[in-house]
């Protein structure tokens, strides 16, 4: 397998930040790579480093092993797909799409033919007539789409493009991102802060904080192996247990992690040998549908988090009320020991 | 007895005030068209109204024995308009006009894309102040002054001395309908003048409709492979259009009516806006000054209606 785009040592500052931190990646041909994190976390500063819109203070990209540092973005076989998709309100879609042909010199008959069949793969045939002002938000976003790949590009990179649509036809996209990518085989580098997209969607996701990348690997295990409290908390929710606590715990001062879904509140039978416990106030109770959440204070006022499944069908009692104390369980083995924060 | 407590309190002291608030909360119609109707009134009365006299008077006949007018209805101005003497007048101002339009929206233009991509904070306030000062002086102490400076022995005949541009200068002013006898006598003078005064007219429209053009437009452009003067031809041009044709208008139809700069600048001969004047002011021919007065209005109109049918304002 060949490097699609490789960071080696890239830093970004602006002014007093540092908005990407020696960043070192290797992001493979053909994979769904995604860059997870909150906001200026530096994800998206790595993207437009990627398309050419900035520059790095330090270290190289290379693009299909070509050294990119330096090169405008027209000169780089990427295409954007934009947050605010970007297209250009004067043109109507079709020449929206075929604008990148255009600009390349392709005449124009193979270019419009490119365009409409560019279009129909986004499910949009027909509609090249149309201004973009007369589109809903997620036919906008199927038309830039298109128009990055008409250039058929070996990367795709997507900024947060579904962050504007409804929830509904968000779910719907991914999928259709997904399929898309597989049938095409370009590298997709997907830009998001919401982390249940990233799991869905990705082959493997980079979880960014404070410009730097705090660990790289497929969804499965960021979710069950974090390496550290930040993606703990950031994939998913976790119980993330520190110091002494995890000293008493784990027999290590290395902060660990639990997630809600592997512990239970604890009955009257006995504390098996290979599980551990911890006592606390239950505060609130969250009826999820699915499952139940359980948030209990704990001695030193951390809260911790037990959801357990509702998987029985009987109605049966609520088995706790709040302001009672209760015992959170799970097995040892199911506690993930982290990296420590520096 | 408890009913009757929270109504009092949810409607205190019911004054006519309150009163007359909540009837117009309740009909927005009418409170709309209080607010509208007078300055609706002023505008189509003052405005309009005036405007519609004035060239309504185009029809009424001037007597040149008694220069008198008598309201007799007649198209014999209008069709003056394309006498020789009157239609030079025209051809004249119009090529004038178009000549400062396109020369001050080819000047502007970089200075309007500087400010509206390049600017921020008190370097903006800076363009912002240094543009529209100029218009902050007296329009006829800077035609007086231009005179000066583009007399012989003036500072503009000075500059050409030092650069050695003489040569120059007299092929310029031996082109005819350019040149003149000296600067501030040519054809050129006149120009460089009208470019002086309306240019801030170009720089700022332009320059709002540099500033609402989205940053990602012209990344998107580079992003798909455009060289930056194919992004400035295929989007930043096109795109800026409405604040061409807003900064065109101003400075082609500034240009039609101006009838000061031609008289203090550049070879003898009417502009639209001298003979306006004079027609009116010198020898009191309302009704010829009222048809010349259309020639702008059509002029204008026209020009819109081409720039509209090549979708200059579809990206409104």
């Amino acid at each position: 397998m060949t490097v699609a785009v490789q960071f080696t040592d890239v830093s970004r500052v602006f002014g007093e930040v540092k908005a990407v931190d020696r960043v070192s990646i290797d992001i493979q041909d053909g994979e769904f790579f995604s860059m997870l994190g909150p906001s200026g976390s530096g994800k998206t500063t790595c993207l437009r480093l990627i398309a050419g819109f900035e520059q790095p203070n330090a270290g190289s990209i290379r693009i299909h092993g070509v050294e990119a540092v330096g090169l405008a973005p027209y000169q780089r076989d990427v295409n954007t797909v934009f947050q605010d998709y970007a297209l250009f309100p004067h043109m109507n879609v079709l020449d929206n799409v075929a604008y990148g042909l255009k600009v390349k010199g392709v005449g124009k008959s193979e270019r419009l033919a490119r365009a409409e069949e560019a279009l129909a793969m986004v499910a949009l045939a027909g509609f090249g007539g149309r201004k973009p002002a007369a589109m809903s938000g997620g036919q906008r976003q199927r038309v830039a789409l298109a128009r990055a790949l008409v250039n058929r590009p070996r990367v795709l990179l997507l900024d947060e493009p579904l962050g504007a649509l409804d929830l509904k036809l968000r779910e719907q996209m991914q999928s259709e991102l997904k399929k898309l990518q597989r049938q095409l085989g370009i590298t997709f580098i997907f830009v998001t802060h919401d982390q249940s997209e990233a799991l869905s969607m990705s082959d493997r996701v980079a979880v960014f904080n404070k410009g730097r990348i705090e660990q790289v690997d497929t969804p499965r295990n960021l979710y069950m192996q974090p390496a550290t409290p930040f993606v703990a908390e950031f994939v998913g929710t976790s119980n993330v247990l520190r110091d002494g606590l995890a000293l008493q715990l784990s027999g290590s001062d290395n902060p660990f992690s639990i997630r809600p879904e592997h512990t239970r509140l604890a009955g009257s039978e006995p504390l098996g040998s290979d599980e551990v416990e911890i006592s606390g106030l239950l505060h609130d109770i969250q009826y999820q549908g699915a499952s139940t959440r359980y948030e209990i204070r704990l001695a030193n006022g951390q809260n911790f988090c037990v959801s357990q499944a509702n998987n029985q069908w009987q109605l049966g009692d609520a088995p706790v009320q709040p302001g009672q104390q209760v015992t959170a369980r799970w097995a040892r083995a199911a506690m993930v020991s982290l990296r420590r924060e520096v | 007895m408890s009913h009757s407590l929270t109504a009092a309190s949810r409607l205190p002291a019911e004054g006519w005030l309150r009163r007359a608030a909540t009837l117009l909360y309740r009909k927005p119609n009418l409170y709309l068209s209080l607010l509208l109707v007078p300055p609706l009134l002023w505008f189509g009365a003052i405005y309009l109204g005036s405007l519609l006299t004035l060239l309504w008077q185009g029809f009424y006949t001037f007597d040149d024995f008694t220069m008198t007018v008598s309201p007799e209805l007649t198209l014999a101005n209008f069709a003056a308009l394309f006498q020789p003497a009157n239609f030079d007048i025209i051809l004249r101002t119009v090529g004038m006009a178009v000549a400062v339009s396109i020369a001050s929206g080819i000047l502007a233009f970089p200075i309007a894309y500087y400010m509206a991509r390049y600017t921020t904070g008190k370097t903006k306030a800076f363009f912002y102040i240094a543009v529209m000062m100029p218009m902050w002086a007296s329009y006829i102490v800077k035609a007086y002054a231009w005179t000066l400076l583009l007399a012989k022995g003036g500072v503009a005949m000075w500059f050409v001395q030092v650069l050695h541009l003489q040569p120059l200068l007299e092929f310029l002013l031996g082109v005819p309908g350019v040149g003149g006898n000296t600067l501030s006598t040519s054809h050129l003078g006149r120009f460089l003048l009208f470019i002086y005064i309306w240019l801030p007219f170009m720089i700022l429209p332009i320059q709002a409709s540099l500033e609402r053009l989205p940053p990602s437009l012209l990344q998107a452009s580079a992003d798909l492979g455009a060289h930056p003067a194919q992004t400035f031809w295929q989007v930043i041009l096109p795109l800026s259009i409405p604040g061409i044709a807003a900064g065109s208008i101003f400075t082609f139809s500034l240009t039609l009516g101006d009838f000061i700069v031609p008289q203090l600048i550049g070879p003898p001969g009417y502009f639209i806006g001298s003979m306006v004047y004079a027609q009116q002011g010198a020898i009191g021919n309302m009704p010829m000054a009222a048809a010349f007065t259309l020639v702008p209005i059509v002029l204008i109109a026209v020009y819109l209606s081409i720039v509209k049918r090549l979708g200059a304002f579809d990206a409104l």
